[in-house]
């Protein structure tokens, strides 16, 4: 199958689709949110409410079969990708219905299907892989562009710059997307990195990079769209850094102190669903009426999907050993012995 | 100074024991992620920013392999670095400073420099963090000569082990648990330390050893309440440290009972456990009326589900399982 690759500037039926993605994933994480609080969600849950132009904008400029890869915060790359919402749900409560067969949690989506190559935990530790995903690409041929995107507290760890360089060495069909949301847990960005900027870290190894406002969905579509066209057109790496904010703590455990209420409200008020609903309303792109109708239809999905998830069975205990390795050498399908008595 | 055991959690025995040890020797200084500002991730230097200054309590961006390294080369200099990183899952990240530099540069270079460092992080699973966070890496560590390694069960030990190995001289792996941050109990005052290499004997018992150490110590003392109401008297012994490892302690228990389990959160190929049933057989053949047995994680990557992970983390039953069979009952008699 090939696929055409998206405009950098959506005609109306894709501008009203991002918004409607982009509400589908505030949605969604909000919800994620009570069901954490009500104590059916398990371990970290990371939201990304806030980054929501950065995701649409970045996930619209791409082709479907583009691999994408991401970090523990990766509800939105899910949906934006077009998996459904009961099988994210479903995983982010642990039932044998998940994506990942409630084996992964919130941490860790994928959707091979759908080219989504999954959210990582360790921090950088994404990066290498897109990386052998571009090789991939090249080495059979296609015209894929691989694409990773992660956090500017991760672009500090060697194994990204390690990568920029092998990218740039070997002209390989990646874009880095660098989301800079100022802050890798506590640490606000000037108290990480020499310099605040991140993007002339890949210009450094020759890799064409920008920076962009990510609070802009359309503006981050237009530079992701270009950096994909490079990458698959001209067979260069690509780098954008997106320049956004979180508006929830770091995970669901982060009471969030560090950060001013005076930055945050600052930063609120550049809402990227607000701004971006302005713009639709204000080129008659979409109605009011039609918003109304959208947002219904978005929260009878998503309360669908937390019905689903909740009435899904358990993983059954018997298949806790299932799928430690593609190839078991034994017949109950375990790795090895379970070493329990 | 110390004038009867305060009672406070291990995260607290933590602080405190660094507090002391920064305030005794101006050498001593702490780096790792959000460990300042933040307070760290678990809470564990809260409040040492502030009495110390950044010279001394440094947040680092996130780059484990680039600040344990650098805390090695402020070692060899004669500074004696504690580093945290954030949790045992991101020493992965730095394993090559650890095992290539730090154990390895005392011997390697004739005795000529030192490495006085400890590197501190909590592990183990249990709140639903799935496979990459989830990681109980004693083995790895303990598999490397040069490399000392400490796990504490108790706030007391958590303290008074912290205090030794910030004075060792050589790099100290520090284990904590990130189930045993709250856990309170007494702890000793500024010049109570506790040695490296003597094992503790949490209960005395007759009837089988059970060795376990940090979280599972915990574990084990609950089986063996539920052990000692079926008239089944098991001893808790706790090695503290498995570099240097206390087999004397263990084996005079093991040649007394004649039976022995150990309990292991890691997993089973290669792990902490087997390890030390190898001593065992070494040093007490003999005496053994059962293998040993191993109570380990499952030997699978730590899943989400929450009936998945508790299934496959060592829980009482398992361990009161264990002792049953080198009883030679039927499970569950
Ligand atoms: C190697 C490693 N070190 C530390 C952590 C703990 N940790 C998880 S997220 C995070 C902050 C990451 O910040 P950033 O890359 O900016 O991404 P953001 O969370 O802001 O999306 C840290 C330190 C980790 N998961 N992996
Ligand atoms: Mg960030």
């Amino acid at each position: 199958m090939t696929h055409a690759a998206p405009a950098a500037q959506p005609d109306h039926d894709g501008m009203r689709a991002m918004f409607r993605t982009m509400t589908l994933i505030r949605r969604f994480e909000e919800r994620a949110s009570d069901e954490y609080m009500a104590g059916r969600i398990g371990g970290f849950l990371h939201l990304a409410i806030g980054e929501e132009a950065a995701i649409v904008g970045t996930v619209s400029a791409l082709r479907p079969d583009d691999p994408l890869t991401s970090t523990y915060r990766e509800h939105g790359q899910a949906l934006a990708r077009g998996s459904d919402p009961r099988a994210i749900m479903a995983e982010l409560l642990g039932r044998a219905t998940g994506i990942c067969g409630g084996r992964g949690g919130s941490m860790h989506l994928m959707d091979r299907e759908r080219s989504f190559y999954g959210g990582y935990g360790i921090v950088g530790g994404a990066v290498p892989l897109a990386l052998g995903l571009a090789w991939a690409t090249r080495y059979r041929g296609g015209d894929q562009v691989s694409v990773t995107m992660f956090g500017e507290g991760a672009a500090n760890q060697g194994v990204v710059s390690e990568c920029f360089n092998m990218a740039g060495l070997w002209d390989l069909p990646i874009v880095f997307l660098i989301l800079n949301n100022q802050y890798g847990m506590g640490t606000p960005v000037e108290r990480a990195a020499a310099v605040e900027d991140f993007y002339p870290r890949a210009a450094a190894y020759d890799i064409e990079s920008w920076k962009v406002d990510g609070m802009d969905v359309l503006a981050v579509r237009g530079a992701v769209a270009e950096a994909a066209r490079l990458a698959r057109e001209e067979r260069r790496p690509a780098c954008v850094e997106l320049l956004a904010y979180r508006y929830r703590g770091h995970s669901m455990s982060d009471p969030d102190t560090v950060r001013a209420t005076e930055e945050k409200e600052r930063w609120k008020a550049r809402d990227p669903l607000v701004t971006f609903e302005r713009v639709l309303l204000g080129e008659d792109i979409i109605d009011a009426g039609a918003i109304a109708a959208m947002q219904a239809e978005i929260d009878e999905v998503v309360t669908d999907a937390a019905a689903f998830a909740e009435e899904s069975p358990e993983v059954p205990v018997v298949e806790l050993a299932r799928d430690v390795y593609a190839q078991p050498w034994n017949d109950d399908a375990r790795g090895s012995a379970l070493m329990r008595p | 100074m110390s004038d009867g055991p305060a009672q406070m959690t291990y995260r607290d025995a933590l602080n405190e024991a660094l507090r002391e040890e920064m305030q005794r020797d101006d050498a001593v200084f702490l780096m790792g992620e959000d460990i300042g500002r933040f307070d760290g991730a678990f809470k564990v230097t809260r409040g040492l920013l502030d009495e110390f200054g950044e010279q001394r309590v440094v947040d680092t961006p996130i780059t484990e392999a680039g600040f344990t390294g650098l805390g090695i080369g402020a070692a060899m200099a004669g500074l004696r670095p504690v580093i945290e990183i954030m949790t045992v899952n991101f020493a992965l990240v730095a394993m090559d400073q650890i095992v290539s530099n730090a154990s390895k540069i005392h011997y390697m270079f004739g005795g000529q420099a030192t490495v006085p460092m400890v590197i501190r992080m909590p592990g183990g699973a249990g709140h639903q963090l799935s496979a990459q966070h989830s990681h109980s890496l004693e083995a790895m560590f303990t598999h490397v000569p040069g490399l000392k390694v400490v796990v504490p069960a108790t706030p007391e030990d958590a303290k008074g082990l912290l205090k030794t190995a910030i004075r060792d001289d050589d790099p100290v792996i520090f284990l904590e648990s990130e189930g045993l941050y709250g856990k309170k109990g007494p702890v000793g005052g500024e010049d109570d330390l506790v040695p490296f290499g003597q094992a503790v004997v949490r209960r005395p018992g007759r009837d089988c050893t059970v060795i376990a150490h940090s979280r599972m110590v915990w574990v084990a003392l609950a089986a063996a309440e539920d052990l000692a109401a079926q008239g089944i008297d098991v001893e808790v012994i706790d090695p503290r440290t498995f570099r240097p490892l206390d087999l004397d302690t263990l084996a005079a228990s093991v040649r007394r009972t004649s039976r022995a389990v150990v309990v292991d959160e890691g997993w089973p190929e290669c792990g902490i456990a087997a390890g030390v049933a190898a001593h065992l057989y070494e040093a007490c053949f003999d005496w053994l009326d059962a293998p040993v047995v191993r109570v380990n994680s499952a030997d699978v990557p730590m899943p989400y589900a929450r009936n998945l992970e508790q299934a496959a983390i060592p829980q009482a039953g398992d361990v009161v399982s264990a002792v049953h069979a080198v009883l030679g009952r039927e499970a569950g008699a």
